[in-house]
């Protein structure tokens, strides 16, 4: 059985930061993996611990840069990563899903899994939209927002939960093979080991430009263009308390008393 | 001239608030695209839920009475359809956990453009403009796309419901659905939490945030919950890691709570988690971090580090 992961290298952004034209000033970043992206790779991990012969494979759209993130994949227990890059893709600010979708096909193509799992969301763009769109596109059933799975392999369903909103679950039974999106606390992903480091040293990571997947530029056009980015205006009118902590504490517990808490 | 097609949402018999939503958006398109608004409801009592859904603004509304809940296989296929069989350029979804289910496939489907979690829309030029966050909030962007054709899944409770009665054409549209296609079978639904306590019910919460970084810091924040005689509750991430059972969840996928004094320690106020507590009379925000969200709807704030505040307030009440 393989169980392809989709990832992604994210920037996370500090408190304070600058934006320049349609992005935000790179020293205000640090990258990560997407967190999203930590469960679904735990998940693929945890399928094949239970399992014989289970391959996990991690793929990612993303420059060199993002190999180092991507080997937190390995280091985790991915067996192996594929990472879509194309030097037509640099000057791209918003990858949109429809060529996401097309990058991901024709690895999917290659690699031929029983299983995708990529996660509910990056936390960069939020989409939230690959997952299915990719689903749809190779004829995979599918299962958005999943947060719980009990994978029947032999029966060829996966036994899910889905995650709504107002703290409902929906209990739903996927044919495979299947696309999932998995949302942060379905397990607990563990932290890479030493050891699990080093081997991933020597884990394979293998690049693949457009000619690679037999696409052209044109095929992984964004019809979306981002064409500004600002921060939001702040609508705050609170009541700020300020003096240092036990000032604040002081003004804050008087108001409390005011509300009548805690008399 | 393009007409616009939304897509209602319902569950357990119930329409689902963002329904009335999405009129309102779809209107605001048809409007600028002079077209009409298309309005789809699929599955369950749909006669029930399109005259609760006949309101201003709505030109006409297709019932798809398949099925009691819902079933992505079933909505992509019929969504699919409805669009070739009206004049349809954009199609409207909510950015519901649902929503996301299957417009994305209905997109891919049609060879659409798809935009989701959209705040903000404009259709008035050539093509759309559509204002989205990125990066947790931390910015909006506007994001432009030359067609007249997309799918749009929009935010819950951005935009005001319809109201009023409307005069919409009401008719059984009859969906050619491949059950073959339909490879998922929702057998049922789960309530989550139950357990030791019941945060709507409480008067004063004390929640927590990703803020207090290590799970032993929690107990910080529980001796200033019984301090002050209130219950604690939590966000997303603090349930995720383990450290609060899921019953102590403020948020769209947790409790929605409407306490007296909501005092967030340590919450940025991600939109998911200020769904759930945007209702609260009195809200108390500490946060080191001046542009927190949480600031916005906040009462009262302090910016500083709760693990100064927390333990002076603390002694407060001792």
């Amino acid at each position: 059985m393989k169980v392809l992961v989709t990832v992604k290298e994210v920037a996370e952004v500090e408190d304070d930061f600058e934006i320049e034209g349609t992005e935000i000033g790179s020293q205000y970043l640090t990258y990560d993996l997407n967190e999203w992206d930590d469960y679904a790779v735990e998940e693929g991990v945890q399928i094949a611990e239970d399992g014989d012969d289970v391959e996990v494979v991690a793929v990612t759209i993303g420059p060199e840069r993002s190999e180092e993130t991507i080997r937190m994949a390995l280091a985790k227990g991915a067996d192996r990563a594929v990472r879509v890059w194309d030097e037509s893709l640099e000057g791209t600010d918003l990858l949109d899903v429809d060529a996401k979708v097309r990058l991901l096909e024709a690895v999917v193509e290659e690699e031929d899994p029983d299983l995708v799992l990529s996660g509910v969301q990056a936390g960069d763009d939020a989409f939230g939209a690959t997952g299915v769109a990719l689903a749809d596109e190779i004829g995979f059933e599918w299962a958005a927002v999943v947060n719980q799975l009990d994978l029947d392999a032999d029966a060829g369903v996966a036994h899910v939960h889905r995650e709504l909103e107002g703290g409902v679950d929906e209990v739903t039974d996927v044919e495979l093979p299947a696309v999932l999106t998995i949302q942060t606390g379905i397990n607990e992903p563990r932290y890479a080991s030493l050891r699990g480091i080093r081997q991933a040293q020597s884990k394979e990571i293998a690049p693949k430009d457009l000619d690679d997947l037999g696409l052209s530029a044109a095929d992984v056009e964004s019809d979306l263009r981002l064409t500004e980015m600002y921060e939001p205006e702040t609508e705050s009118d609170a009541t700020y308390f300020d003096g240092g902590p036990e000032e604040e504490a002081g003004q804050l517990a008087d108001l409390l008393r005011d509300k009548g808490v805690a008399e | 001239m393009t007409d616009v097609l939304a897509v209602a949402e319902h569950r357990r018999g119930d329409l689902r608030d963002v329904s009335y939503e999405v009129i309102t958006v779809g209107r605001e398109l048809a409007d600028e695209t002079g077209g009409d608004l298309h309005l789809a409801v699929i599955g369950g009592d749909v006669d029930a839920f399109a005259e609760d859904l006949n309101r201003e603004g709505v030109d006409a509304i297709h019932t798809v009475d398949h099925g009691e809940e819902f079933n992505h296989g079933v909505y992509t296929q019929a969504v699919a359809q409805l669009y070739d069989t009206t004049d349809a350029g954009y199609v409207v979804t909510p950015n519901s956990v649902n929503g996301l289910d299957y417009a994305p496939a209905v997109a891919n489907r049609l060879d659409l453009p798809v935009v989701t979690d959209v705040i903000g829309l404009d259709a008035s030029g050539d093509g759309l403009v559509a204002t989205r966050e990125m990066y947790g909030s931390k910015v909006e962007t506007t994001v432009e796309l030359d067609a007249d054709r997309a799918v749009v899944t929009i935010r819950g409770a951005e935009w005001p419901p319809a109201e009023g009665t409307g005069d919409a054409d009401v008719t059984a549209f009859d969906a050619d659905i491949d059950e073959s296609a339909v490879r998922s079978t929702v057998t049922g639904f789960e309530e989550a939490g139950g357990g030791d306590v019941d945060i709507s019910e409480a008067d004063v919460l004390v929640s927590v945030g990703r803020g207090i970084e290590e799970e032993e810091n929690i107990e910080l924040v529980q001796d200033l919950a019984d301090a002050l005689d209130a219950t604690l509750s939590s966000s997303r991430p603090i349930v995720d890691n383990g450290w609060l059972p899921k019953n102590r969840q403020v948020g769209q996928s947790g409790k929605v709570v409407t306490p007296d004094v909501y005092i967030a320690i340590g919450i940025s106020g991600a939109v998911q988690h200020v769904a759930g507590m945007k209702g609260s009379d009195t809200i108390v925000a500490i946060n080191t971090d001046p542009n927190a969200p949480i600031f916005d709807l906040a009462d009262y704030g302090i910016v500083d580090d709760l693990f100064d505040v927390v333990p002076a307030l603390i002694e407060e009440f001792e």
